[in-house]
């Protein structure tokens, strides 16, 4: 498009010529090593994915891209320019997005993308057209006079977008777009970059999601610093083809048999799936083991498509066994009730803003119960009502048969919270962490002792002991952060948003965990914004505006959603036709009052 | 929806290469305008600013104005009167006519002993059994016994002095004339003192205001873009340092300005301060004052890019120097000597003074000069590093 043509002319390069090309970039900050080393090139008109968990080295490879940090070896190139030498050029030529979209919320929608525009050299008045092109393309036009600040998640990042897009840059760079944006909206803007591809336009799209990695034309898959796999996911999920199988009609034991399949030396990897057991096997492995095993419990074994975090996990060497050393060690749970928690009709309010209206469900004994919804749908106020952490305006809540109102103290006692980003102290060794948590916790003497030494050898902490948490590797923090929570073995587990930021392999141990307390009777509310995991759960409660919209096991949800155009609906298909219903309504409803 | 996006990638090519051509200098008026334009939105739109820029100067002025006062009244002090001549009561009588003290009076020592232990009392006058005579001997003696607090030093020497002013005062109205010992008095007891104070005071706050505004302020702004990311979304634009730069400067110190303005305003018709200087060298004092200021605020922000840490340094380096080490509180002379070689280093000293002249003296230029290329040169040096630690990338 003429987009190239006018610059491609006087740098003589031609239309195939690579949009950025990698030569052989590392970066360390301090001992840290970011980049370690790698080569690879994106093209223009295709989405690529810069795929790989936290810590990857994603941001620091995009940062590098747009000129903002100095590789330590090696050099990129973005059309055609250095981006150390040619550092200017690459700020003209380069649109980035960073995370949280870097907007300024004190400023109306419009004051922003005046403000990128005049900044990238373009005269707001004189082209007003392309102000009304870039409003429509991003639907914010009846927005413009709101403050940034004040949109949701899914308009700050359309409203991000649209200031990266100003002065039509060769190479769109967005970091992490999707984080902290509901599914709707994600939907939106892979429509939106799929427009600017098809238009020629390179788009790098960075993520910790690996399903959004299948979406992509192209993928650079990042861990720990190496570039895993470069090209498109198709190719990836090929290398596993006829390896990925189904267990159905295991519903009921379906948490024992994922535990039985990971123990069998020829499965890599394996997930729950509603009401079925989802396993992949090692290379080269043959099918029989998981066979005998789909005879003797009874379960139909069909193949299935791999996915993309199938490869992954494959890609590094499979994930962990079946057997969690921690729930081996607890005694079942026996509670006088079966209903572990209950709400009703609970709701919060914050001055004339509802963050929680009318809840109410009841949870059994035993059960994995997931609290799912897009920011700011009230999960959070929700969970912290059950856990006692608010006082619910009306309405009430019952752990373990406690009122949270009348008995918080006891109530407290009874449950385990681990909240987001682990909350450990950095400034306390593993040691005195779980010192200090079985302290809180009301343990003393003899029994504390035993517990921290049970802890420490369950979770193979001894290394550790005089380290600092922040040190630690991931998935040994995450292991700690479980083993303060579960200290006073407590009936009743609360885990806010557990494994944001984790990476795959991580999450399975953590899961392998979580099923394993489950079967011993131990109740499980969890929230989480990975759609994938809401599959591991007995019954998800999805929340949106507030309002409970849904709420039933992950399969019945699934198949509520089936339609001609997603006729095997994902958990993400299923919570995107959820949250559109939801709106449909209430704009019959609104319709409705109008007309009388 | 395709052809819209057509409409956005292909464009007119002309106005393409014209804004291309733009974006690539290295200094542009408009990228220029549209940071400080932002700036300016944004620093009326947040209410801390307005609190810090209008709300604290006006209270702090009001607290230097009228609570904070260097001079002593209404000490309270004891007066024991052991002698019942007429000569003695006329001298107690003398004590609790002054307003810089009041008075508990007694008959025995004992009665006040204790308030003065509890703190109650600052100190107390004996007047003894043998005061006439010792008033009548032709050797001079000891009239009054003074007992204080030496716990509070300045109030001990404050009553202890006064005491001996009171009697040397009353034995002068007694003999018609003369005072009878040849003890100068220290006339700031004596002058209107509470006047005196606020007047060198309130000019010396808008010294500190303007820290306030120009340290803190701009090393808060700068660190809150940092933490929210918006610098380096900026930072991938084809804006400039310098541009970025003196599009944070210029609003806040538009912003400083007015605060100096309105300072200067509340000072002369409020508080009654005199401006016996010109309004022009007031606004240049102010106008150069800044350069330091705003260049440190910057630095503090190019080094921290954290808003807790950032206010904490500007608190310890700029708020608290110029509050302590400018002359404004505590005099300069007065100071260890290796510390006034440290306020040498205050671009607020140079301030200080020059307001203080400015108010008090009028234009003083061969103050002013001195003053004015001591706090430039100050500034530059900011500047200069500011500039050197502020790269167009995030690497540390």
């Amino acid at each position: 498009m003429s987009a190239h043509t006018a610059i491609d002319t006087p740098r003589g390069r031609g239309k195939d010529a690579p949009a950025v090309v990698i030569e052989s970039v590392a970066k360390h900050f301090g001992e840290v090593q970011a980049l370690r080393g790698f080569s690879a090139k994106i093209h223009y008109g295709r989405l690529t994915g810069l795929v790989g968990p936290d810590g990857a080295g994603k941001t620091t490879l995009m940062r590098i891209m747009t000129g903002l940090l100095v590789p330590d070896g090696g050099s990129v190139t973005l059309a055609g320019f250095d981006v150390v030498k040619d550092n200017d050029a690459i700020h003209i030529v380069s649109g980035y997005m960073p995370q949280r979209f870097g907007l300024y919320e004190d400023l109306s929608v419009m004051e922003n993308m005046r403000l990128y525009a005049q900044l990238r050299g373009m005269d707001a008045d004189q082209h007003t057209n392309i102000f009304e092109s870039l409003l429509d393309f991003t639907r914010l036009g009846p927005f413009t006079k709101r403050l940034a600040g004040k949109l949701s998640g899914g308009m700050k990042q359309k409203l991000g977008l649209a200031c990266a897009l100003m002065a039509k840059p060769e190479v769109l760079l967005l970091d992490e777009p999707s984080v902290g944006v509901d599914p709707v909206s994600r939907q939106d803007l892979w429509r939106m970059v799929q427009e600017l591809t098809d238009d020629g336009m390179a788009v790098v799209w960075s993520t910790a999601y690996l399903d959004e990695a299948e979406r992509c034309e192209s993928v650079l898959l990042l861990n720990e610093g190496k570039l895993e796999f470069d090209g498109p996911p198709q190719e990836l999920t090929d290398r596993l083809k006829e390896r990925s199988f189904r267990l159905t009609g295991v519903s009921d034991e379906r948490r024992a048999v994922l535990s039985r399949a990971l123990n069998l030396g020829t499965v890599g990897d394996g997930v729950i799936q509603g009401d079925s057991v989802r396993v992949v096997l090692r290379e080269d492995a043959g099918r029989e083991e998981v066979d005998a095993l789909a005879d003797e419990v009874g379960a139909k074994l069909e193949p299935v498509q791999a996915r993309f975090e199938d490869a992954f996990i494959d890609l590094l060497g499979g994930g962990p066994g079946g057997t969690s050393a921690l729930a081996e060690r607890m005694d079942e749970v026996k509670l006088d009730s079966d209903i572990a928690v209950s709400c009703l009709n609970l709701t919060k309010r914050f001055g004339d803003f509802t963050a929680t209206d009318n809840v109410s469900f009841e949870v059994q004994r035993g059960e994995i119960f997931g609290l799912l919804g897009p920011n700011g749908a009230g999960k959070s106020t929700t969970f912290k009502m059950l856990c006692g952490l608010l006082k619910p305006t009306e309405g009430e809540a019952h752990v373990v048969g406690l009122d949270l109102r009348r008995a918080t103290g006891a109530a407290k006692s009874q449950l385990g919270y681990m909240a987001q980003k682990f909350s450990l102290y950095g400034l306390l060794t593993v040691k005195q962490n779980l010192e200090f948590s079985a302290g809180v916790y009301g343990l003393e003497g003899a029994i504390k002792r035993e517990r921290i030494d049970e802890m420490i050898e369950t979770f193979d902490l001894k290394q550790y002991l005089t380290t600092s948490p922040d040190a630690l590797p991931l998935g040994f923090r995450q292991r700690l952060a479980l083993a303060c929570a579960l200290m006073h073995r407590p009936p009743v587990m609360f885990l806010d948003e557990p494994t944001s930021g984790v990476d795959p392999i991580t999450r399975r141990e953590f899961w392998t965990h979580i099923n394993g307390l489950a079967r011993k009777g131990v109740t499980v509310m969890v929230t989480t914004h990975f759609m994938d995991e809401a599959e591991y759960c007995d019954r998800v409660a999805l929340m949106y505006r507030a309002k409970l919209i849904a709420l039933d096991t992950p399969d019945a949800l699934k198949r509520a959603s089936r339609s001609d155009k997603h006729p095997d609906p994902t958990m993400e298909d299923a919570f995107i036709h959820l949250v559109e219903s939801a709106d449909m309504e209430d704009q019959a409803r609104a319709d409705a009052k109008a007309a009388a | 929806m395709n052809s819209e996006i057509t409409d956005i990638r292909a464009g007119e090519t002309s106005w393409e290469q014209a804004s291309r051509e733009q974006a690539g200098h290295k200094f542009d008026w408009r990228r220029l305008i549209a940071l400080v334009r932002k700036e300016s939105l944004q620093a009326m739109r947040d209410p801390s600013t307005i609190l810090i820029a209008f709300v604290l100067p006006v209270v702090l002025l009001f607290l230097f104005a009228y609570a904070v006062s260097l001079d002593v009244r209404e000490v309270r002090i004891g007066v024991v009167l052991e002698s019942d001549s007429a000569s003695a009561q006329s001298l107690a009588a003398a004590f609790a006519g002054t307003r810089y003290l009041k008075v508990t009076p007694a008959r025995d020592r004992r009665e006040i002993a204790d308030q003065v232990v509890s703190g109650k009392l600052r100190g107390f006058v004996v007047i003894p059994q043998d005061f006439e005579r010792r008033l009548a001997s032709p050797v001079p003696q000891p009239l009054v016994q003074v007992i204080t607090d030496g716990s509070q030093p300045n109030t001990a020497n404050f009553v202890a002095s006064y005491a001996q002013g009171v009697v040397q005062n009353w034995g002068a109205g007694r003999s018609g004339g003369a005072p009878t010992a040849a003890i100068e008095l220290e006339p700031r007891f004596w002058f209107n003192a509470e006047l005196e104070s606020r007047r060198s005071l309130v000019p010396g706050a808008i010294a500190i205001v303007m820290t306030i505004i120009g340290t803190m302020l701009t090393a808060l702004v700068v660190a809150r873009e940092w933490e929210r990311g918006t610098m380096e979304a900026v930072l991938s634009t084809p804006a400039s340092v310098v541009e970025i730069l003196i599009g944070k400067l210029m609003p806040y110190f538009v912003l400083g300005m007015i605060a100096t303005l309105g300072s200067a305003a509340l000072a002369i018709f409020v508080f009654d301060v005199p401006l016996r200087g010109s309004l022009l060298a007031l606004l240049l004092l102010s106008a150069v004052f800044l350069i330091p200021a705003l260049g440190q605020g910057l630095l503090i922000s190019a080094v921290t890019k954290n808003q807790f840490l950032a206010s904490q340094i500007a608190l310890f380096s700029g708020f608290l120097p110029s509050f302590l080490l400018s002359g404004f509180l505590f005099e300069i002379d007065a100071m260890p000597t290796w510390i006034q070689a440290i306020t040498y280093l205050i671009p607020a000293r140079y301030f200080v003074s020059s307001l203080q002249t400015v108010f008090l003296a009028g234009d003083v230029w061969a103050v002013f000069w001195p003053n004015l290329a001591a706090m430039a040169a100050i500034g530059v040096f900011f500047f200069i590093i500011a500039k050197r630690k502020t790269r167009k990338n995030l690497e540390d």
